[in-house]
């Protein structure tokens, strides 16, 4: 996997990067490279340095230390230069709302230098693109929350930026417009050189994409592909369906080979040490027999992102 | 034991616009309920009606045992309400915004407070500025207010959206806490990592209910197919080739590669052959676990105009 990569230069490179604000460092020695044509997600928990990085990525920011470069520029030296190729649909985007979908477009097209000539074509096409296209002379403070986080991507693509930074970008977004959010992000990054770093508090969403990066307190703990990440728990997961629900997570918890117990409405997931996987299995039917409570159904099952965040996060604190 | 919300094809429309259609469930005591669906689905009117904010149009609703359309008064002293813009008052403490609810719903007992900041955990900021805490912990107050008056059925809309697996997760321990003891919970989300949590699950489109069942349930049981994972290059005419494909439910991108449904009988062949023909190299097709994203986009996707 790694030789396919070698001699392509990355997106993103960040190498030893700290960002102090007084005593706390958001960003802890951060090393993070995203390589050309992938989709990198970044998950941690609230506090973990998402945000901060993303600013430090598109220079808002000036590190305390160490060195960023982005689309080959350096940042902030060169910043000029490296926000020339940077989308940037931050958490929080200000739209004018009293501007049309077109007037704002043209808005961004104009303060990222589009010429006067280029500008339409461009804004119509990328409007076009998002699903806009009929809506241009629509007032932005008339479009759904759906609508407006398309226009914000659309503003950010306007320049034909070559690395995307999308900072949750779907967070109360319906599901319907999500799922064609991120086809509209696919899409792009399989039609050219586009690369995308994106923060997510989702694990759905994280499965999407190539690489997924753990932060925690500033610092990248694991990164890689998501069917690698789901391996750290291989044959490490039990689903249980049972009744009553809590008393029996309760009691099987208690048992030594089980590392966590975790209720999803009508069933458990089991984190098992390694290799206790089966003899688990057995003991939470003893438990339960024991404790005259239901099992239904009991099985191994893979491991998804969410229980990987979990264990991840008790291992460090 | 009779359900604590039963609907039968409760429908509400505005002008020409069916918002809600025909409607029927029952659930439970002691269930948490999830609905789920993109906005305009109806799950927020269903909602409103079942508070008795708003009239049905035809069908009928009772919450708690009373009609909702004769006694919406005593539906809304008996149940809880946590909004996603919850009604917090940034510059008074935990302890006072507590204090103003419990003066809202009449309730006196200092103890409950007491309590209510146990049981979400905030007493160790009890005299903090609610603008000073994190969203996480402020959708634990916001529960707090909603419940003070001990109801037995409680709406929650967007509970965890914008927060992390591990806030979520201590969220919803806190929901299982409190239904173990009979309270009932309805949920609104946008979320399949939300949808998980709950013990059956709504799917809501065009204002009428397509599944209702648990997430384990709907996964083995609401596909109207099967799952695959296909690994082919280029992607873009690969989603293009099997797009085309006669029979197939649904195809998207799915990162690195693309993830489609088919119909019960259709095998790995025929999508095979849909993608050599149009000379698109596959890596691999191989047969996938659903998860509620597929069952919720291959119940709610549109016919395909393609005949």
């Amino acid at each position: 996997m790694e030789d396919n990569f070698r001699g392509m230069k990355n997106a993103i490179e960040a190498d030893q990067v700290v960002k102090a604000f007084g005593a706390v460092h958001a960003v802890d020695s951060l090393t993070l490279q995203v390589r050309e044509g992938e989709i990198y997600g970044l998950v941690g928990p609230d506090g973990a340095g998402k945000t901060t990085t993303m600013r430090l990525l598109c220079g808002a920011l000036a590190p305390t230390s160490g060195r960023i470069a982005v689309a080959g520029w350096e940042v902030p030296r060169q910043v000029e230069q490296a926000r020339a190729q940077i989308g940037y649909l931050p958490q929080r985007f200000s739209l004018y709302e009293e501007l049309t979908v077109l007037e704002n477009l043209r808005f961004f097209a104009e303060i990222r230098s589009l010429t006067g000539t280029d500008w339409l074509p461009r804004s119509r096409e990328i409007l076009d693109f998002v699903g806009l296209g009929e809506f241009a002379g629509r007032r932005a403070g008339q479009l759904s929350g759906g609508m407006k986080q398309k226009l914000g991507l659309a503003a950010a693509l306007v320049h034909r930026p070559r690395v995307l930074l999308l900072d949750e970008p779907t967070t109360g977004v319906d599901p319907a417009t999500r799922q064609s959010f991120w086809q509209l992000i696919i899409r792009l990054v399989s039609e050219g050189r586009l690369s995308v770093l994106v923060s997510t508090p989702y694990m759905d969403e994280a499965g999407r994409c190539n690489r997924v990066g753990f932060m925690q307190t500033g610092r990248l703990v694991v990164e890689g592909p998501p069917g690698v990440l789901r391996d750290i728990l291989a044959d490490r997961i039990l689903e249980v369906i049972g009744r009553p629900l809590r008393p029996l997570r309760d009691a099987v918890r208690t048992d030594p080979d089980v590392e966590d117990a975790q209720m999803f409405g009508d069933r458990l997931h089991l984190r098992t040490r390694a290799g206790t996987r089966a003899t688990v299995c057995d003991r939470v039917r003893e438990i339960a027999m024991e404790k005259q409570f239901t099992v239904e159904r009991i099985r191994p099952i893979p491991a998804g992102l969410e229980d990987v965040f979990i264990s991840l996060l008790e291992a460090k604190p | 034991m009779n359900p604590v919300v039963r609907t039968d094809t409760l429908t509400k429309r505005f002008g020409d616009f069916t918002a809600v259609d025909g409607v029927s469930f029952a659930v439970p005591p002691g269930e948490v309920m999830g609905f789920l669906g993109p906005n305009g689905s109806g799950k927020t009117t269903t909602i409103r009606m079942l508070l008795g904010l708003l009239q049905p149009t035809s069908g009928s609703a009772e919450v708690l045992g009373f009609d909702i359309r004769k006694n919406p008064e005593q539906i809304r002293e008996r149940v809880g309400y946590v909004s996603q813009k919850f009604a917090l008052y940034a510059d008074l403490t935990v302890e006072e915004n507590l204090q103003f609810y419990a003066g809202v719903y009449g309730v006196a007992d200092r103890g409950r407070i007491r309590e209510m900041l146990d049981l979400v955990g905030l007493e160790p900021f009890s005299r903090e500025l609610v603008g000073g805490l994190s969203t996480g912990w402020r959708q634990r107050l916001a529960l707090a207010t909603a419940i003070v008056h001990d109801p037995k059925l409680f709406f929650l809309d967007e509970p965890t959206s914008g927060v992390d697996p591990t806030a979520r997760r201590a969220f919803w321990d806190l929901i299982y806490r409190l239904v173990e003891h009979g309270t009932t919970a309805l949920v609104t989300t946008h979320y399949m990592d939300e949808a998980e949590y709950c013990g059956r699950v709504g799917i809501m489109s065009g204002g009428r209910l397509l599944a209702l069942d648990s997430p384990g349930a709907l996964k083995r049981d609401a596909l109207p197919g099967r799952a695959w994972d296909v690994l082919a290059e280029p992607l873009l005419p690969a989603l293009a080739a099997l797009g085309a494909c006669p029979g197939i439910v649904r195809v998207g991108l799915a990162g690195d590669h693309l993830r489609a449904i088919t119909p019960p009988g259709m095998e790995a062949g025929v999508l095979l052959g849909c993608l050599e023909r149009e000379g698109v190299a596959v890596d691999r097709v191989e047969p996938a676990e659903p998860t509620l994203e597929d069952v919720f986009l291959s119940l709610t996707a549109q016919p395909s105009p393609n005949p």
